[in-house]
C-alpha cells in the first residue's frame, strides 16, 4: 500500500491534507475537513487501494451525532451470562438469533430500542433482490443469491406473507436493447432466470406502464415482503425457541482480556459472554471500536421512501425501476414496488449524511423522487402519497458486506456493512454466521442440538383477508374480532389485543401499528390512535399518559384535563 | 330487504334516515361508532343550529335532537358496525357489515352515503424534518380533550386556520395549555370570521398570516419548529426562518370527504369537492346511491348538513318506491374554476319540478359582487353580495324551470 500516494490523491481531488496510516490492515485517515462530502470522497479514494477497509476519522466541525439510547440505567442484567451475545435486533441480529436457537446454547439478543426492527430493518423497501446487481463472486452476490433462495422456505416456516412478483428493469429507448445481451450473459453465469421483454409483452405484466417505456429486463425471482414483519417473525421464533431478547438495552462498552472479549457493559448492567456478534447496523463501527477492532467506517447513506394510497394500488403489480445507467456499485435507489399490503412504495433515493440515525425527510428531495419514480406508470400521482419516511444504509467505503471472525479477537464476529441487499441476504448471512459461531464455540465445548427447537411460527390472525364464514366463526368465538378500530385498514380490537399478547412484549402505538397495520392507512391514525391508546392502557395496565408512540420519550398525551 | 340503508349516523345520516322513514320507507342507519351523532359528539362548543332551530346549541345538543327523533320514529340503527364492502347487485345493493355479532350481508333498494369527512394528515402537507409524537390533527386533539379528557400538549402552535383549529386553540387555552399562535400559509384565514373573533381575539391568541412551518424538530417528541414567511405564491421567503420551541403541533389544514365507500361502487367523484358528483336530488352517478353532509362536500354549518341529509333521504326513499324517474337526461351546471372552488349539484336533471338548492364556495374573497345563473345565455337568477369568501359556503335557491338538453346553464361571478 502506498500511503503517500493516497495522501496526495486526497489532497489533489478533495483539497484536504490528511494523515494516512495503516492499522489492522486498513487505511486510517485523520485530519479535518469543512464538508461531510469531502470526508466521504476521501474515504472512497482510500478504499480504492488494496486494503481491508478504511478507518475514516476525518472530522468535520463537531455535530452532535448522538444515536438514540435508553434514558435509564440499572443493574438488572448484572448476573447474566451467556454463550452468545448478539448486538442489534434488526433483521440481521434476529435472523442470527433464530438460526442459533437450533442449538443448546444460552443466547442473548440485546437491542437499544424499545422494539425490534426500529432502524434500517423497518426503513427499507422490503425487496428481495434477485441477486442480479452485485458484482459476480462478491460476498454481496453470494449472500443475495442464497438469501433469495432461502426465503422460499423461511417465509413458509415463519408464516410471513411474500409475493413472488419478479422485478423489471425498464428502458425508454430501443437503443439500449443490446444491454439485454450483457445482462443475459451475467444471468447465465450466476444461474439466474431472466427474460427480455418488449413493450407489448411488458404490458401484459404491467398494463399501466407509461408510453415512454420501450423494453424491459424481467427477473422473475425477485420478491416482496414486509421487512419489519419478517424481522418480528424471526425474533418471535427465536424467543419461542429459548433465546433471551432484552430491549431498551444498549451496549455502552466491550471489555476484553488479551485476545478475548469477556463481557459487555450495558445500561442495564454487565453481561458475560463467550462470543459477541456485532449486528449493530449503522453503529457496527462504534461497537467494533469499543472492541478495539475497527477496520472499517460506516458512512450512512440516507434513503427516503414514500407510500401511495392502496386505492391506486391497482395500477401497478410488481417491482420496477428505470435505472440511470452507471457503473458504480453504490446503492443509488429504487423505483416502485407493490407492497404485500397493496400500497405502491416509491423510492428510495440515496444521499450521504453525517448522522447515523438521520431520518429527517425533505420536501424537495421527496417530491423530486416521487415525481421521477412515478414517471414509469400512468394514473398515480404525488397527491396519492399518504406517508413517507427515511432510513440510513450502513455503507462501508469498500461497499461490501463484512461477515467474519475478527482477525485479532478470538470471539468477536463482525456482521457489518449490511446495506442493501441486506434484507434480501439475511437468511444466508445468518447461515454463515451460524457456522462461524459454531466453529468458535466448538473449540471450547461440544455444541449440542436444541431438542425442543421448533422452526415453525404462526402469525396472528388477519381477519379482513379471511373468507366470510371463517371470519364470522372467529367473531362468534371472540367478539373483539368484530369491533373495527382502524377504519382505513379494517383492523379489529381482537387483532390489536393479539399483538399485545405476542411473544415479544409490545406496548406502544407504533409497535401495534407495525404488527397489525392499524394506523397505517390514509388517515394516518387520526381516528384510531386514541382508541389504540385506550386498548394498550387497559390491557397493559398503563395510565394513558404512559402510553407512548415508540419509546418513553415519545409521549402522546401529557396530562388529564382540568 | 331494506328500502333505504344510510351509512353514517352523523347529522347528515340521521336527517336522511328521518326523512326516509317519514316517507314510509323501511330504513336502517349503520354507524361505526358506539353512538349516533358523528363529529358533533366532540364539538362541545355552541353555535350549532342557528338556522334550523334559531338557537345556539352545542354539538351534542344538536345531535341529541336528531337522535331523539330517530328513536321516536323507531328507526332501526346498528351502531359499532362497520361497512366492509358494498356491491351493486341488479336492482339492489349488498352491504357487508362487521360488528361484534359477526359478519353479515344486508340488502337495500337505495343507499345514502353520509360517511362524513376526515382530516388531512401532516404527511399530506409535506413538512421537512422528523416525524415525532406531539403532532396531532385538530380533530384528534379535540377528541382527546373533549371526549377522553386528556391534554395532548403544554406549549403548542396551531398550523392552519381552519375552524377546528381555531376552536381547538381556544379549547387548549381554556384547559391551561399555552397556545403560541395560529399560523396560516395563505394571506387570509380559512375559518369563519366569527371563530377568529370568538376563539382567537377574545383569548389573545395571535394569528400569523403568510407564515408556515418549514421544519419539525424532535426525534421522539416535538421539541420545536422552524417558522418561515411565504410570498403570494406561497414560496418561502429566504432569511425569514425563526425557531420556536414547543411540544405540540396541532394541524388544521383541511378536510376531505370520506368516499372510499362511494369509490368502491365506482361513483364518479368531483375533483373540486372530492365528493360524489350529484344531481338536484343528491343522487350520484350510480342510480340509487345518494350522498349528503360532509361526504358530499365539506360544510361549515351543520344546518346545511342536515338539509342535504333530508334531500338525500327523501329522494332515496322515493327511489326505493320507484316513484322516481330513472332514465333522466342531465345538463352540467357549468362554472369557472377561477371563480369558484366548487358548485353542488354538479349536474341538473332536465325534468325537475321543484326548486333547486345550489351550494357553492368562491375561490377568493370578493366584495360587492353578483352571482348569476345563465341559462341559454340569459340571466335567470341574480343575487348581490357585499362580500363572499372561501370559508363561507353560500346557498341559493333556483325556482323551478324547464331545462332543454340542447341548451347550457352556468353559474357566474361578476362585479356589480
Ligand atoms: C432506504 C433503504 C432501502 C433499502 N431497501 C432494501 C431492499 O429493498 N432490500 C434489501 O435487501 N435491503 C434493503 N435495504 C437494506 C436493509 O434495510 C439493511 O441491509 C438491513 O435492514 C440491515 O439490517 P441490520 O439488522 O443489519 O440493521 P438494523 O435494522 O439497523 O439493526 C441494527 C440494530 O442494532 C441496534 N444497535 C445499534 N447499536 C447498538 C448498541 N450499542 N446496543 C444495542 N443495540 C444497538 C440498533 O438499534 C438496530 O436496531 C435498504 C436500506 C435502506 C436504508
Ligand atoms: C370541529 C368542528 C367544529 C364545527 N363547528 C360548527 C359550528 O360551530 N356550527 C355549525 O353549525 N357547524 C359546525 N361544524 C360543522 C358540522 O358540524 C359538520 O360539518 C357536520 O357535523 C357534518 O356532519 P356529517 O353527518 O356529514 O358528518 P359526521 O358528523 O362526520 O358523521 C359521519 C358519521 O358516519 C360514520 N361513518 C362514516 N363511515 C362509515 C362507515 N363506513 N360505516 C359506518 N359508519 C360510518 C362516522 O362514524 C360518523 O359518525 C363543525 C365541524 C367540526 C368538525
Amino acid at each position: 500500500m502506498n500511503l503517500e500516494k493516497i495522501r496526495k490523491k486526497i489532497k489533489k481531488k478533495v483539497g484536504i491534507d490528511v494523515k494516512v496510516s495503516e492499522e489492522l490492515h486498513a487505511i486510517k485517515l485523520e485530519g479535518n475537513a469543512k464538508e461531510w462530502e469531502q470526508v466521504v470522497k476521501a474515504g472512497y479514494i482510500a478504499a480504492d487501494s488494496k486494503c481491508k477497509g478504511v478507518i475514516n476519522n476525518i472530522l468535520v466541525d463537531t455535530i452532535d451525532d448522538s444515536i438514540s439510547k435508553p434514558n435509564f440505567y440499572n443493574e438488572e442484567l448484572d448476573q447474566e451470562e451467556c454463550d452468545v451475545l448478539i448486538i442489534g435486533a434488526g433483521i440481521i441480529g434476529c435472523s442470527i438469533a433464530r438460526e442459533l436457537s437450533k442449538y443448546k446454547l444460552n443466547i442473548i439478543l440485546v437491542e437499544k430500542e424499545h422494539d425490534v426492527a426500529m432502524h434500517a430493518s423497518s426503513r427499507n423497501d422490503g425487496m428481495i433482490h434477485p441477486g442480479f446487481a452485485p458484482k459476480i463472486n462478491s460476498l454481496k452476490s453470494k449472500m443475495n443469491l442464497r438469501g433469495n433462495y432461502l426465503y422460499n422456505k423461511i417465509s413458509e416456516d415463519l408464516d410471513v406473507e411474500m409475493n413472488k412478483t419478479g422485478s423489471l428493469i425498464l428502458f425508454d429507448s430501443y437503443k439500449t436493447l443490446p444491454l439485454s445481451l450483457i445482462f443475459s450473459i451475467k444471468c447465465k453465469k450466476i444461474n439466474l432466470e431472466s427474460k427480455t421483454l418488449l413493450r407489448k409483452k411488458l404490458l401484459e405484466l404491467e398494463p399501466n406502464l407509461a408510453e415512454k417505456v420501450k423494453w424491459g429486463y424481467y427477473l422473475p425471482s425477485a420478491k416482496v415482503m414486509s421487512p419489519y414483519l419478517m424481522t418480528v417473525a424471526y425474533a418471535e421464533n427465536a424467543v419461542n425457541n429459548g433465546i433471551k431478547l432484552y430491549l431498551d438495552t444498549c451496549v455502552m462498552n466491550v471489555v476484553r482480556k488479551n485476545k478475548e472479549i469477556t463481557h459487555v457493559i450495558t445500561n442495564q448492567g454487565e453481561i458475560k459472554t463467550k462470543v459477541v456478534i456485532n449486528a449493530a447496523g449503522t453503529s457496527a463501527d462504534i461497537i467494533a471500536d469499543m472492541a478495539g477492532d475497527r477496520f472499517y467506517t460506516i458512512h450512512p447513506r440516507k434513503g427516503e421512501i414514500a407510500l401511495a394510497d392502496k386505492k391506486v394500488g391497482k395500477y401497478f403489480n410488481r417491482i420496477a425501476g428505470m435505472p440511470e445507467i452507471s457503473l458504480k456499485s453504490k446503492s443509488k435507489g429504487g423505483g416502485l414496488i407493490k407492497t404485500v399490503a397493496g400500497n405502491i412504495l416509491i423510492g428510495p433515493n440515496a444521499f450521504e449524511v453525517q448522522k447515523k440515525e438521520d431520518y429527517t425527510t425533505s420536501n424537495k428531495s421527496l417530491k423530486e423522487m416521487i415525481n421521477d419514480r412515478l414517471e414509469i406508470i400512468k394514473s398515480v400521482h404525488q397527491r396519492d402519497v399518504i406517508t413517507y419516511f427515511a432510513g440510513t444504509r450502513a455503507a462501508t467505503y469498500k461497499e461490501e458486506f463484512i461477515i467474519e471472525l475478527s482477525e485479532n479477537l478470538d470471539n468477536f464476529i463482525h456482521v457489518a456493512g449490511i446495506q442493501s441487499p441486506g434484507f434480501a441476504s439475511a437468511p444466508a448471512i445468518a447461515e454463515r454466521v451460524e457456522n462461524i459461531t459454531l466453529e468458535v464455540l466448538n473449540k471450547s465445548f461440544n455444541v449440542e442440538k436444541n431438542k425442543n427447537y421448533n422452526p415453525i411460527r404462526r402469525k396472528n390472525k388477519n381477519l379482513n383477508i379471511m373468507d366470510k364464514e371463517e371470519r364470522d366463526k372467529l367473531i362468534h368465538k371472540n367478539s373483539d374480532y368484530g369491533e373495527i378500530i382502524c377504519r382505513c385498514e379494517e383492523i379489529s380490537k381482537g387483532e390489536i389485543i393479539d399483538a399485545l399478547n405476542s411473544p415479544i412484549s409490545v406496548d406502544t402505538v407504533d409497535g401495534i401499528k407495525r404488527r397489525t397495520r392499524a394506523g397505517m392507512g390514509r388517515c394516518q391514525g387520526g381516528f384510531c390512535m386514541p382508541l389504540i391508546m385506550e386498548i394498550i392502557s387497559e390491557y397493559k395496565n398503563l395510565k394513558m399518559k404512559d402510553v407512548y408512540k415508540k419509546n418513553s420519550e415519545s409521549t402522546i398525551v401529557v396530562k388529564e384535563t382540568k | 330487504m331494506y328500502d333505504v340503508i344510510v351509512i353514517g349516523g352523523g347529522p347528515a345520516g340521521m336527517a336522511a334516515a328521518i326523512k326516509a322513514k317519514q316517507n314510509g320507507s323501511k330504513t336502517l342507519i349503520i354507524e361505526r361508532e358506539k353512538k349516533l351523532g358523528g363529529i358533533l359528539k366532540q364539538c362541545i362548543h355552541d353555535g350549532f343550529g342557528l338556522i334550523k332551530f334559531k338557537k345556539q346549541l352545542t354539538g351534542p345538543e344538536y345531535a341529541q335532537r336528531y337522535t331523539e327523533l330517530v328513536n321516536e320514529l323507531k328507526i332501526e340503527t346498528m351502531v359499532n358496525t362497520y361497512v366492509s364492502n358494498l356491491k351493486v347487485n341488479g336492482d339492489f345493493f349488498e352491504i357487508t357489515i362487521v360488528n361484534r355479532k359477526g359478519i353479515k350481508v344486508l340488502f337495500s333498494k337505495a343507499l345514502v352515503l353520509a360517511n362524513g369527512c376526515r382530516e388531512r394528515s401532516v404527511k399530506q402537507i409535506f413538512i421537512d424534518g422528523t416525524r415525532p409524537s406531539g403532532v396531532f390533527t385538530a380533530g384528534t386533539a379535540q377528541y382527546l380533550v373533549n371526549r377522553k379528557g386528556y391534554l395532548p400538549c403544554k406549549n403548542c402552535i396551531i398550523l392552519g386556520s381552519g375552524d377546528i383549529g381555531l376552536i381547538m386553540a381556544r379549547r387548549l387555552k381554556l384547559e391551561g395549555a399555552n397556545v403560541l399562535g395560529v399560523y396560516e400559509v395563505k394571506n387570509s384565514p380559512s375559518g369563519l370570521t366569527r371563530n377568529i373573533i370568538q376563539c382567537l381575539d377574545d383569548y389573545n391568541i395571535p394569528l400569523y398570516l403568510s407564515k408556515t412551518i418549514s421544519t419539525i424538530h424532535g426525534k421522539n417528541r416535538v421539541i420545536g419548529v422552524d417558522i418561515v414567511s411565504v410570498d403570494e405564491n406561497l414560496k418561502e421567503i429566504p432569511n425569514t426562518k425563526e425557531y420556536i420551541s414547543c411540544d405540540g403541533v396541532i394541524l388544521s389544514v383541511g378536510l376531505i370527504p370520506e368516499n372510499e365507500n362511494a369509490e368502491s361502487l365506482n361513483v364518479s367523484i368531483s375533483k373540486n369537492t372530492k365528493g360524489p358528483i350529484v344531481d338536484q336530488n343528491l343522487m350520484t352517478s350510480i342510480p340509487g346511491v345518494f350522498s349528503c353532509g360532509n361526504a358530499l362536500h365539506v360544510n361549515d354549518l351543520v344546518d346545511y348538513v342536515s338539509e342535504s341529509g333530508e334531500i338525500a333521504g327523501l329522494n332515496a326513499s322515493k327511489y326505493a318506491f320507484s316513484h322516481y324517474e330513472n332514465f333522466d337526461e342531465f345538463l352540467n351546471l357549468e362554472f369557472n374554476d377561477n371563480d369558484f372552488l366548487y358548485v353542488v349539484p354538479q349536474k341538473l336533471k332536465i325534468n325537475f319540478n321543484e326548486n333547486t338548492i345550489i351550494y357553492f364556495r368562491v375561490k377568493e374573497e370578493i366584495e360587492n359582487c353578483v352571482v348569476r345563473i345563465l341559462y341559454d345565455n340569459k340571466c335567470i337568477y341574480e343575487k348581490k353580495y357585499n362580500k363572499v369568501k372561501p370559508p363561507e359556503m353560500e346557498r341559493i335557491i333556483l325556482k323551478n324551470i324547464k331545462l332543454d338538453i340542447t341548451k347550457s346553464i352556468s353559474l357566474n361571478l361578476g362585479k356589480e
